[in-house]
């Protein structure tokens, strides 16, 4: 039953062939059991699960549900979640339990869903490996020497591993789609705006956006049904109307066209992963579509402007952080400036420090021009060239990440290293462009994505394209050894 | 570039973070690679292009200037590391 999709959990609810405290008990014994080796739940919620799955069962019994009732679910624990500690991988909310649900939280809980617990995650998000959270790194299930990616590594991991058949992520600069790609599941990052911030802990604020994490694309569109759409508590919320986002997954692709960015497949690239992304492309291909070379010049300079973007960002949002209101303070601060300085520098971890740092350097006077406003017209240049691209394509191929799964500890000591990992992700979070990343085959017995770029608001089209490619390919199937 | 020891101090009062003695020699050669990859986007002339905030340049949605929350501050306060009366507590700042 754990390696169902969620429509078979659903046709499997509705036939009384399990009932959801079945299921969530099933699920519920495979978090426990595997999180000492993985470490992707920062909470497993346990008897709020149950109770939960009581109520649907009720429900469904009354007739009362949708047709996700009863599935269980993790949450990134950088979503608020009433009641219950929402950590974002950091000691500085170690203690900080939210007064209120995020609205993703909200809605997967008004369908029915029930969290199984609280994935860990790099802190604030903040990170490629998922090695900077504060309650340790959590492991690849497809070998436990290895990351899982990051940022929503505890996400992708516990999905890869069975220990929930969805979970929730968030992606500023790759943070769905690269773990998705190192763990071999389904990661789509929405067009920014497209799904609501409203109690997301902010890193970036331009660049985040939540998004599913599954075993497939249609699973993914299913959560998609129930958290995109306008929110007028995020400010940034797109005013656009929602697709139903399995409406066109059965059509065919014949005639679509794609680029390759030839960017994407230079230097930079393990020549075992072009190989397997250019697999897969040919895969597209005999399903009907067609492909050309395209550019996309400024691809270079998207991971410079994104570290000067990012950080900027994080150091306004973060600086919220101050030990008085809420979360870790220090103990007995001498004055008030000791109190922040001492209360942030105990309770951020180092990356998180680095960023907030360069943010502060490019924000100061004096810089702002050199730095910040020229990352900004960077940016232009960037979704220009998307655009243009567009104008001759539907869709854009390549790799989501630039290797597999790396060893822990091999980069966490060379920040610049890791940041350059994220060269094919952060210009789509520039752009606020969606993309999916699909398993693409393996390497080595690590797992490939292969990562799918649409226009604006068009994951209904992305959706559609992975999920033909999931009828022809097995590679999602795959199941990490030890955890069948 | 290349920060030195009193910027790091600099930054990181900026930033009201404390950092350790110690710690800032490594900040020093972290930070200053960081700046270095990001100098690289002086390598495109970027003269005229406008800078692009947020990414889909819509313009800000406004609101009436309506009062929309109930007073939730005993719930809020539940959460905070010092409070009395209904105020959060800091060291004095006025002597």
């Amino acid at each position: 039953m754990h390696q169902s999709t969620l429509a078979q959990l659903s046709a499997a609810l509705e036939s009384k062939e399990i009932s959801s405290e079945e299921l969530t008990r099933l699920y519920l014994e495979r978090c426990k059991k595997f999180n000492d080796s993985l470490n992707c739940f920062i909470t497993i919620n346990e008897d709020e699960a149950i109770k939960k799955a009581k109520l649907a069962d009720q429900q469904r019994a009354e007739n009362k549900h949708t047709a996700l009732t009863g599935i269980p679910v993790a949450q990134k624990d950088i979503f608020c979640t009433n009641g219950i500690k929402t950590s974002c991988g950091s000691k500085m909310l170690d203690n900080f339990i939210a007064p209120y649900d995020a609205t993703v939280v909200e809605k997967m809980n008004a369908a029915g869903f029930i969290m199984l617990g609280k994935t860990n995650m790099d802190e604030f998000a903040m990170g490629s490996s998922n090695e900077t959270s504060f309650y340790g790194p959590v492991k690849n299930p497809w070998n436990t020497d290895y990351v899982p990616g990051g940022s929503s590594g505890g996400s992708a991991s516990a999905v890869a591993a069975r220990l929930t058949p969805i979970a929730t992520g968030t992606d500023t600069g790759g943070s769905i789609r690269q773990p998705a790609s190192l763990c071999g599941i389904t990661g789509l990052k929405p067009t920014y705006g497209r799904v609501s911030r409203y109690g997301m802990i902010a890193f970036a604020s331009s660049l985040d956006q939540g998004g599913p994490m599954a075993l497939t694309a249609e699973d993914a569109a299913l959560m998609m049904n129930v958290i995109a759409g306008f929110d007028e508590r995020d400010s940034t919320s797109a005013e656009q109307q929602v697709d139903d986002y399995t409406k066109n997954l059965n059509n065919s692709i014949e005639g679509l066209k794609i680029g390759l960015p030839k960017e994407y497949f230079g230097e930079g690239l393990d020549s075992n992963i072009a190989k397997i992304v250019e697999d897969g492309i040919k895969e597209l291909e005999k399903l009907g579509a067609t492909c050309k070379e395209i550019e996309l010049p400024n691809t270079e300079l998207s991971i410079p402007a994104y570290y000067v973007v990012a950080p900027a960002e994080c150091s306004s949002n973060l600086s919220r952080f101050d030990g008085v209101r809420f979360g870790y303070r220090c103990d007995d601060p001498k004055d008030l400036s000791d109190l922040y300085t001492r209360s942030r520098g105990e309770g951020f971890g180092k990356e998180v420090k680095r960023r907030i740092m360069i943010g502060a350097y490019v924000l100061s006077a004096g810089y702002y021009d050199a730095y910040y406003l020229k990352a900004q017209q960077i940016r232009h240049l960037i979704r220009d060239d998307f655009q243009n691209a567009f104008k001759d394509v539907d869709v854009i191929a390549g790799p989501t990440a630039t290797g597999t799964a790396f060893k822990l500890n091999e980069m966490i000591d060379d920040p610049v290293s890791m940041y350059l990992s994220d060269l094919y992700t952060v210009s789509v979070n520039l752009a606020g462009l969606p993309a999916i990343s699909v398993p693409a085959g393996f390497d080595n017995n690590l797992p490939v994505g292969l990562q799918l770029i649409g226009n604006y608001f068009e994951e209904s089209r992305l959706l559609n394209i992975a999920h033909q490619f999931q009828q022809a390919t097995d590679h999602h199937k795959a199941i990490p050894e030890g955890f069948e | 570039m290349s920060l030195d020891k009193s910027e790091v101090q600099k930054i990181a009062w900026l930033a009201r973070l404390a950092i350790d003695e110690q710690d800032i020699p490594n900040y020093s050669v972290e930070l200053s690679n960081i700046l270095d990859l990001v100098e690289r986007m002086n390598s495109v002339d970027t003269d005229g292009i406008s800078p692009l905030a947020h990414p889909l340049e819509l313009p800000a949605r406004l609101r009436g200037d309506e009062i929309t929350e109930k007073d939730q501050r005993e719930h809020f306060q539940k959460h905070a590391p010092l409070t009395d009366e209904g105020c959060y507590l800091v060291p004095k700042v006025i002597e």
